[in-house]
């Protein structure tokens, strides 16, 4: 058996996500997932994707929807897939309710987008009821924000540090250090935050980028992840192939760090390797 | 195979790790590639490429054997023309030129007029969409995106015009190439190394539309990982994995006339 994979940060669409090829797009992340050997898919939703609220500030009813289609897709791979329950902070009561819901139905995270910076206080709560469970949350990030963006309410590094200096119990995974921005400040910029943890997935590439992160952060806290671009996860394997990763960074970072930040017994088949 | 979209060199907006032509070599060698088109990485920011050439040059001269020179004319600067031939003569691969960092419009009559020179030498016009995402640029780096406009016209110039384009996505790469006559798409060689593979699949649709003989392989080393390229192409489903894509060595067949 090959060493495990988790891929600590991707999405499926569905029904209602304005996509007629959303069955196509799901498929073909399953498909390179088993060219890749990835184990386990920790997957979101986010809502309709734009269809009938925005994909960063998705309405309640939609934030419920895509859950609950999240949820039958999980249920129907038990075997390849885990999920996040997404939440829109803005609406506090929803979000905690449909956090206890998703945990019920099987969610080992949390989800946040861009509905809110992530230092205000409305995430306060929601941070709260994740350490109760034990679960992650994987927060949505810009590489230095510089400026708003349309669309996002955009956070990045010092954000989410400050969220997370406050809840020393739940691990913050910070979304795609390669996803846009410039990862070189968000390296110091959540250095000495030791509960976030930067996934690598992003469509960047960037030379140096790993290099950096290990040097900065250490293996043990960062976790191979590939949103968006299967290709770009890949590269970055066999990247750290060749950088010179000792064997035991290289499990670190493609599935025992993820293994020891989701709650226990979330990845069965890693284990069992 | 050559790599067609290599640079050595520093870049000022960030430190990049060994950006030297000994480390390329060795990087060809770690992913079976046979050369590779090098362009030296402070030219699109220098306004007169003469010093920079001769850094080129001087920098690889050892290296000659794989790495062949990919340096920059620039088309509104005076005796262009003798540049070129000068620069072809000692055995530069390709040209490159930098329109929008030059403010050169996509009708500008001098571009216009390099493409059409670099068709009779038969030697490849290189043209850069990026390098870097916009997301992450530095407030200094204004140049912006080429344009589908840009290119179209340049592949509209003549039938002896050849480009490679580089760092396209697929959005420009469409634009473009069914803004072209069939003659007129043969024209134009893309990379590949921005087009996203799963799940949105977007070289394998490309490949499926334009055809794999349209692409070249081009890393964007030192700027990007250089097992990007090769991974994408690993992730085609199984009917187009394997495709055989071009290799810009060969964009100028010997013996043949531009067709």
């Amino acid at each position: 058996m090959t060493e495990p994979l988790v891929d600590a940060h991707a999405h499926f669409y569905h029904a209602e996500s304005n996509r007629g090829d959303w069955e196509r797009v799901n498929a073909a992340r399953m498909r390179a997932g088993a060219a890749m050997g990835v184990t386990y898919h920790v997957v979101s939703v986010l809502g309709s994707y734009g269809h009938t609220s925005p994909t960063y500030f998705p309405s309640p009813a939609d934030v419920s929807r895509g859950n609950d289609a999240m949820r039958a897709m999980a249920d129907g791979d038990r075997d390849h897939i885990r999920w996040y329950v997404t939440v829109n902070p803005n609406h506090t009561a929803h979000a905690l309710a449909e956090i206890s819901r998703g945990v019920t139905a099987g969610a080992i995270g949390v989800k946040l987008l861009a509905s809110r910076r992530a230092d205000d206080a409305l995430n306060d709560p929601i941070c709260e009821l994740a350490a109760e469970h034990g679960l992650p949350i994987l927060h949505h990030i810009w590489q230095h924000r510089t400026r708003e963006w349309p669309n996002q309410e955009i956070s990045d590094g010092r954000d989410l540090a400050r969220l997370a200096a406050r809840h020393p119990r739940v691990a913050f995974i910070l979304a795609h250090l390669g996803g846009g921005g410039d990862w070189a400040h968000t390296l110091p910029a959540v250095l000495d935050t030791e509960n976030v943890y930067p996934d690598l997935s992003g469509s960047g590439v960037d030379r140096g980028m790993l290099d950096a992160a290990l040097d900065v952060l250490g293996a043990t806290r960062l976790l191979w992840a590939c949103d968006l671009t299967m290709e770009t996860g890949l590269a970055k394997l066999r990247a750290l192939e060749v950088i010179g990763l000792s064997a035991q960074d290289r499990r670190a970072v493609r599935w025992a760090n993820a293994a020891r930040l989701f709650p226990p017994g979330s990845f069965p088949r890693c284990a069992v390797a | 195979m050559i790599d067609c979209a290599t640079l050595v060199g520093p870049y000022p907006f960030r430190q990049l790790p060994h950006p030297d032509p000994e480390v390329l070599v060795r990087v060809l060698e770690r992913e079976g590639l046979t050369g590779a088109w090098v362009g030296h990485l402070p030219a699109p920011w220098q306004r007169d490429p003469g010093a920079t050439n001769d850094a080129l040059f001087a920098a690889l001269e050892p290296y000659r054997a794989t790495l062949q020179p990919a340096p920059v004319v620039r088309p509104d600067w005076p005796r262009w023309e003798r540049t070129l031939r000068d620069l072809v003569d000692r055995g530069a691969g390709c040209i490159r030129a930098y329109p929008m960092h030059w403010g050169l419009g996509p009708h500008d009559p001098s571009m216009r007029a390099l493409a059409l020179a670099c068709g009779e030498l038969r030697v490849p016009l290189l043209l850069t969409v990026r390098f870097e995402d916009m997301r992450q640029r530095s407030p200094l780096d204004v140049a912006g995106d080429l344009t589908a406009a840009h290119v179209r016209m340049l592949a509209r110039a003549g039938e002896s015009v050849r480009l490679v384009v580089t760092g396209a996505g697929r959005e420009l790469l469409e634009e473009t190439h069914w803004s072209l006559t069939p003659e007129e798409q043969r024209r134009v060689f893309w990379d590949f190394a921005w087009i996203w593979g799963p799940p949105e699949d977007h070289l394998a649709h490309l490949i499926r539309t334009i055809g794999a003989e349209r692409f070249v392989h081009g890393t964007h080393w030192p700027l990007r990982l250089t097992q990007n390229v090769r991974a994408n192409l690993d992730l085609l489903p199984e009917p187009l994995r394997g495709a055989a894509v071009s290799d810009a060595a060969s964009i100028y067949p010997v013996g043949k006339t531009p067709t």
